[in-house]
């Protein structure tokens, strides 16, 4: 099972993280802090796969971001990669074209698209499309919500 | 501001984001959050009531700041209130802040199942997904409390929607994992297996995680589970491509699943079922074949996917060991891997070669690549592929290529990076350990290691080492030899210079003969290092000092002036104050001989798990070195040189006891390793092979007694011949069971014998009687060893007196040490005048290898272990003769007590037969002796047969025996 995923910048800004199993706040953050020193020191071309701690950690840098997952032991490296690959897709596929500024201002959603394909550790669903179309399924909901604001409200100034 | 994609709504949310991505400097990005922070705290606690919008926004700011990095104390209770909204996106808020922020707050936890329980009855297949992924992503045992029970039905529910499937079954497992004992097992479970039948490969891929899990801990319960997923990883594999549509990855039919459901037969031995484990060979075969087909696509996905399942299927064929062809071919197939041009593929062939390692059906064949592995070893720029050819060389290590793969990994060694240095020299240390068949070569290699990584050669590495010399009496010359050379470098590290002090302190004398190692160069050549040690390195040499008191005594005098000095009495440190005060004091009043006993040589360790290993399992766990365990008997019966019985090192330790001291051992000059340096030359003959000094005669003031036999020869050149003994040789026999007793006697001359031995040392008292009433004059007597046997044995004695008078007797001490196995008798030649006449009287001193002997007890189970281990036909010889004297068994008995054996009861299983066992003890080695005794009386025959590790201790041994009965 994967234990966590983290999604960051080369110049180490965490954009993203699912922990799948329970931690403190500060294990994490050193977790995260270590790991990010040590994949953002490895070369281009350079193995995607690294023996960290007692997990293996998988790793593929799409511009400038950095997609990251630790797993168990026992787990497979390549379809992991592949893993990155496909959540990369959804991603791309939802946004249209995706890039970091999509994954900042719309982190919300990165992490629903991840919940959606991921669910505590493991593949819940590999197909594109049933990922997405759950995705859909909820924007749609959440357009029937929607009833038009004024800029000032949205501002907090109202 | 970017452009923000569609279903989104909340700009005041992009505003801050924006805001915050403009912050020119930590500090005003902090301070841009503070006042957001003020900003939602006086919202919440503000009297106007939120609307759910609002609560949303402000709950998504608070989630956007702490996934920043920054601590969020508040907003939890606006979350949870968010789940029992009506609308689909502030409940997703709400879960996404819960499953994020919240660990196990049990106040919360109470009002979040609340939630969870209403949406998950709700039958609205969209809530129910976010309940359950809440519980999965929060985990705690009190959601397992709350919904374990409820989980299980919505999972095998024949009215709930795939998609909910999905999500019940990773929320199980999630529960399982966290808490399997809140988990009730029931009907349910053979319903989940039959999901691996499901249409909907979402809900298998799934379901297949689960039942994997759930098999691992209750492998009879989901045995079903094994058909299925061979029935269904066949029709995945042999599928066309198109054939699974959305489940098909750049033209590979649904990899993630393919690696699922083998991952899942991983629990399991091979199918029993031949029809079953067929079609399983039959996929494995096809994943084989499809690695050599021609690529469908050049994206690196299809390649990436297809291998995924290609790996996973050799960790199956690897798991289930059995199908040597399959190991075959999963070999070679990586051996390809280990050349390929992606990094990826290079690193996870080294990987997987690994554990191929360990089978006995492919361990040949991997170590054909040794090369192709030693060369990544030097040529791979990654560091993580690097570390993986060193694990490949290390399981693929045998006896064969030891010296080759240590010396390799030693050559990295001296560029390794630092990350993976200590676990290399781990590694050496234990393969040298392993597959030394010559401790030279292992105590070279592990200087080298000290050498090239000191600061990586934990304190395990160093003990090993002497534990390993000290138990083996073979390479303790040459470990003396070799650290004092070692220690000539200018700068040594710290870890040498304590090998070198605890080995020179045990065994400098075995090198003290060198005039370039003598014990003031050894001594002053270690002390130079003193200063620049750390305390217990320096505590270690002083150690050594009070040790080098005993061996060399002559030196003496120069370590008590250095223990005396203020920088050792009046040292700061109290530990090394103190050894410094007492080792002065002991040395200043004990005894050569409570010297001697107090400093002895170390004993044997007791034989144990390398403590090497130990450490090398709490590095990398313990699945990663489980093979080596496997052959560590193998390695510690090396050690214990095959079938010696277990070590006897309880004498060597304890003080002699006064019974055993019958002729004041204890109280001569000291015997055993601390025999003065002034005649240890002779000691170095096997260590230097320089000449001997030999020299004849026991004149006044010389020390040694030594003759070669052409000095002696030529000395009887101009006189009268010798008047050897008569029936020398049966001479010799009388003496094998019995130490005391006539050696010779005519009418002048009476020479009797007492003699006493311990383990590899011994002490003859020759008394020569002058049974006339004159003087014996010029009275010579003279110990001659032949060169053979001067190399195996070492006699040492004072001279006699000139001159005997009539009536009178005179005594003389020999020392007596065995280095190795020896077959030929010293000589014992005595000249004198007796009234003008020239007398020469020659006769063999009795010193027999048996003298050497050490009995051992042992259960009648362990002789016949033994026994059957000493089965080469060059460690048994066996003689069939007549019996000499009447077959008396008590005679009999006595007299292979008196030879020296443990006489063992009831081991035989005809009692009328003797069976015995011992050791033979020399400086260079211990031999685990048996020997069995069969008499047939009606025959008046006996047949012995004696079982060794070396054959011509066999030979001696059967040959010395035989003549006593």
């Amino acid at each position: 099972m994967m234990r966590f995923m983290l999604l960051f910048s080369r110049q180490g800004k965490l954009r993203l993280q699912k922990w799948y199993l329970a931690m403190s706040d500060k294990e994490r953050k050193k977790m995260v802090r270590e790991l990010m020193q040590v994949v953002l020191a490895r070369k281009p071309k350079m193995c995607s796969f690294l023996e960290w701690r007692d997990l293996k950690v998988v790793y593929k840098r799409y511009a400038s971001l950095y997609f990251c997952c630790a797993i168990e032991g026992q787990d497979n490296e390549l379809i992991t990669l592949e893993l990155i690959h496909r959540y990369v897709e959804l991603l791309d596929k939802y946004f249209g074209s995706v890039c970091e500024l999509d994954i900042i201002f719309n982190f919300e959603k990165a992490y629903f698209i991840l919940d959606e394909f991921l669910m505590g550790g493991d593949v819940q669903d590999t197909s594109k499309k049933s990922v997405l179309k759950a995705i859909e399924q909820a924007d749609l909901l959440q357009e029937e919500d929607e009833s038009p604001r004024s800029v000032l409200e949205e501002m907090g100034l109202a | 501001m970017p452009a923000v994609s569609k279903g989104d709504g909340m700009r005041g949310l992009a505003v801050f984001i924006s805001d915050i991505r403009n912050c020119k400097s930590k500090e005003a990005e902090i301070k841009r959050i503070n006042k957001e922070l003020a900003n939602i705290r006086s919202k919440f606690k503000g009297d106007k009531a939120l609307d759910g919008y609002s609560k949303k926004k402000y709950v998504c700011k608070l989630l956007f700041i702490f996934l920043l990095g920054h601590d969020i104390d508040f907003g939890h209770m606006e979350a949870v209130n968010l789940l029992s909204s009506n609308r689909y996106t502030e409940k997703q808020i709400g879960y996404l802040f819960i499953s994020v922020l919240v660990n196990s707050n049990s106040e919360l936890i109470r009002l979040i199942n609340n939630a969870i329980k209403n949406d998950l009855a709700s039958r609205n297949p969209t809530f129910m997904g976010l309940a359950l992924h809440c519980i999965a992503n929060v985990g705690s045992r009190e959601m397992a409390e709350a919904f374990a029970g409820e989980i299980p039905k919505i999972l095998v529910a024949g009215d709930t929607m795939d998609s909910v499937k999905q999500s019940a079954a990773l929320c199980l497992l999630r529960l399982y994992r966290t808490s399997p004992d809140l988990v009730p097992m029931g009907d349910w479970t053979s319903r989940v297996v039959h999901l691996l039948n499901d249409q909907h490969l979402g809900v298998v891929t799934a379901a297949t995680s689960l039942i994997t899990t759930l098999a691992q801990k209750n492998p009879e319960e989901f045995k079903t589970s094994v058909s299925l997923a061979v029935s269904r990883l066949s029709r995945i594999v042999t599928s066309a491509s198109t054939d699974l549509q959305d489940y098909t990855y750049y033209f590979v039919p649904a990899p993630w699943l393919s690696v699922k459901l083998l991952r899942l037969l991983q629990c399991y031995p091979p199918p029993e079922d031949p029809a079953v484990r067929g079609r399983l060979t039959e996929c494995l075969e096809t994943i084989l074949n499809k690695a050599q087909e021609p690529p469908k696509s050049k994206k690196v996905q299809h390649s990436n996917a297809k291998n995924a399942v290609l790996f996973e299927a050799i960790s199956l064929i690897i798991h289930h060991d059995s199908e040597p062809n399959l190991l075959v071919r999963a070999c070679n197939q990586l051996g390809q891997f280990l050349q390929h041009r992606e990094t990826n593929l290079r690193y996870l062939a080294l990987e997987s070669m690994c554990t191929l390692a360990s089978s006995e059906f492919s361990h040949e064949a991997v170590k054909t690549h040794i090369e192709t592995v030693i060369n990544a070893l030097k040529t791979e720029r990654d560091v993580s592929v690097r570390q993986r050819a060193v694990d490949l060389l290390y399981a693929m290590c045998d006896r064969s290529n030891a010296q080759q793969i240590v010396a390799e990994m030693l050559n990295y060694l001296e560029t390794a990076d630092y990350s993976i240095r200590e676990e290399i020299v781990l590694k050496v240390a234990i393969l040298a350990e392993k597959y030394a068949v010559d401790y030279t070569w292992y105590v070279d290699t592990i200087l080298n290691l000290i050498r090239i990584a000191g600061d990586y050669v934990s304190e395990e590495v160093w003990y090993r080492v002497i534990q390993i010399v000290i138990n083996r009496d073979d390479v303790q010359g040459y470990a003396a030899k070799t650290v004092f050379e070692a220690l000539q470098a200018p700068a040594c590290h710290e870890n040498l210079v304590k090998v070198g002090g605890y080995i020179l302190g045990e065994f400098g004398n075995l090198i003290a003969g060198d005039p370039r190692s003598s014990p003031l160069i050894q001594f002053n050549l270690l002390h130079s290092k003193f200063h620049l040690c750390s305390v217990p390195t320096r505590a270690l040499l002083l150690s050594t000092y009070i040790k080098f008191v005993n061996l060399f005594p002559e030196i003496k005098t120069t370590i008590q002036d250095v223990l005396r000095s203020d920088s050792q009495l009046k040292n700061a440190d109290v530990e090394l104050q103190q050894r410094a005060v007492e080792y002065l004091r002991l040395s200043t009043i004990a005894s050569t001989d409570i010297l001697a006993t107090v400093l002895e040589e170390m004993p044997p360790f007791p034989e144990r798990e390398s403590s090497i290993l130990a450490k090398l399992k709490k590095k990398k766990g313990p699945s990663t070195v489980t093979d080596l365990e496997e052959t560590k008997k193998e390695r510690s019966a090396d050690m214990n040189g095959g079938a010696e019985p277990a070590p006897v090192n309880a004498s060597t330790v304890s003080t002699p006891s006064p019974s055993a001291d019958l002729l004041g051992l204890g109280t001569g000059p000291p015997t055993n390793a601390a025999s003065p340096p002034a005649s240890s030359g002779s000691l170095l003959v096997d260590v230097f092979s320089e000449p001997a000094s030999a020299v004849t005669q026991l004149a006044p003031g010389s020390q040694e007694n030594f003759a070669s036999p052409d000095l002696a020869s030529s000395e009887l050149v101009s006189e009268e011949p010798a008047e050897t003994a008569r029936g020398a040789d049966e001479l010799t026999h009388k003496f094998v069971c019995k130490n005391n007793g006539v050696l010779f006697e005519n009418q002048l001359l009476q020479i009797g014998l007492k003699s006493e031995f311990r383990q590899n040392l011994g002490r003859m008292f020759i008394f020569y009687g002058n049974k006339t009433s004159t003087q014996f004059l010029t009275f010579t007597p003279t110990l001659i060893c032949s060169d053979d046997l001067q190399s195996n044995l070492n006699l040492q004695t004072k001279p006699v007196d000139p001159t005997v008078d009539g009536g009178a007797q005179v005594q003389q001490v020999v020392n007596i040490e065995c280095i190795s196995d020896f077959t030929e008798a010293p000589v014992l030649n005595i000249q004198f005048r007796y009234g003008g006449t020239f007398q020469n009287v020659s006769v063999k001193l009795p010193i027999t290898l048996n003298k050497f002997f050490q009995p051992t007890e042992m259960a009648s189970q362990d002789f016949f272990q033994r026994w059957k281990q000493l089965s080469n036909p060059q460690q048994e010889v066996q003689n069939i003769f007549k019996a000499k004297h009447p077959m008396d068994p008590e005679i009999t008995k006595a007299k292979i007590i008196g030879f020296g054996s443990a006489l063992l009861e009831e081991v035989d299983p005809n009692p009328a037969n003797f069976v015995g066992a011992g050791i033979i003890h020399t400086r260079t080695a211990q031999i685990g002796c048996l020997l069995r005794l069969e008499p047939n009386l009606q025959a008046q025959m006996y047949r012995l047969t004696l079982r060794t590790s070396k054959e011509t201790v066999s030979q001696r041994l059967c040959d010395l025996l035989s003549e006593q009965f």
